[in-house]
């Protein structure tokens, strides 16, 4: 029970630092992935805020022999570049600049019962079952 | 850069550091936003991923309730075209699962975990993200 809070606060806080940094909002999205005319560079500070810290936490965290609420990490272990993932970020990167909306955002701004936002969402949730359709039988 | 906001990003962007901080230091998993929503539909690591889900929803609910009335926009445009968002949905659905990870796993916890993988998804994202906005913006004229 106090595992699922902590994620339900972890999300929580994920999702105020969407709105404070304005990633909430696809318009500032394409601000930045729009190189063309009026360019917004806040996306980049954005990732460099946060990688600032992971970067830094990380590195301790992952010294400890177990995390404060489970019994262990459960860490990414591959290492390998291989067709899928570049496959994958390139057909990602393509929504992504398409509609402004990432996973996150587009979760947070369901709040706004925005059209544009629900259609986004019910349509990823769909294109993630069709790819584990396709490539996991 | 008139839009340009460098001290919220910073701000935000921290914070969103730090929610990915406590999600490893407490619960020992990657926030990662695509990876933690489909998990929602193969048990048995669903529920955790459906509260930070929550949290997400719940983020975007106060914000409004709290920000909203002392004058904060909403993120809400005119126009944009429901097809292109079904389109761009699944995308974003299909791409980060073949992936492995969107701009939060790969992103925020991949450069902070130094993962080599997770830089080339990085460096492809952004540049087909810039491509498509080009494209849909410019070329196609979808009013985004």
């Amino acid at each position: 029970m106090k595992a699922l809070a902590s994620a339900l606060g972890a999300g929580f806080l994920f999702g105020i630092g969407l709105w404070v940094s304005g990633m909430a909002d696809p318009k500032k999205v394409l601000g930045f992935l729009d190189i063309t005319g009026e360019w917004d560079a806040s996306l980049m500070l954005v990732m460099g805020g946060a990688v600032a810290v992971t970067l830094v936490a990380f590195r301790f965290i992952t010294r400890w022999g177990k995390p404060i609420l489970v019994e262990k990490f459960e860490l990414p272990t591959r290492k390998d570049i291989d067709l899928p993932i570049v496959a994958g970020a390139a057909i990602f990167g393509i929504g992504w600049g398409t509609a402004g909306y990432c996973p996150g955002p587009a979760l947070t701004a369901l709040a706004t019962l925005s059209i544009e936002s629900i259609v986004f969402v019910a349509a990823m949730v769909v294109g993630g079952l069709a790819q584990r359709a396709i490539f996991r039988g | 850069m008139h839009n340009f906001t460098p001290i919220s990003a910073l701000l935000g962007g921290a914070l969103i550091g730090l929610a990915s901080v406590w999600l490893l230091a407490a619960n020992g998993r990657i926030a990662g936003v695509s990876t933690i929503l489909h998990g929602i539909f193969s048990p048995p690591e669903a529920e955790w991923r459906a509260w930070f889900v929550s949290g997400l929803l719940l983020a975007g609910l106060a914000w409004q309730a709290a920000f909203v009335p002392l004058g904060a926009p909403l993120p809400l445009r005119e126009g944009f075209p429901a097809g292109w968002a079904a389109f761009a949905g699944f995308a974003v659905g299909f791409g980060t699962r073949l992936g492995g990870g969107c701009t939060s796993g790969h992103g925020v916890c991949g450069l902070g975990r130094l993962s080599a993988r997770s830089l080339v998804a990085v460096l492809v994202f952004m540049a087909t993200g810039m491509l498509a906005a080009y494209v849909t913006r410019h070329l196609l004229g979808v009013a985004s």
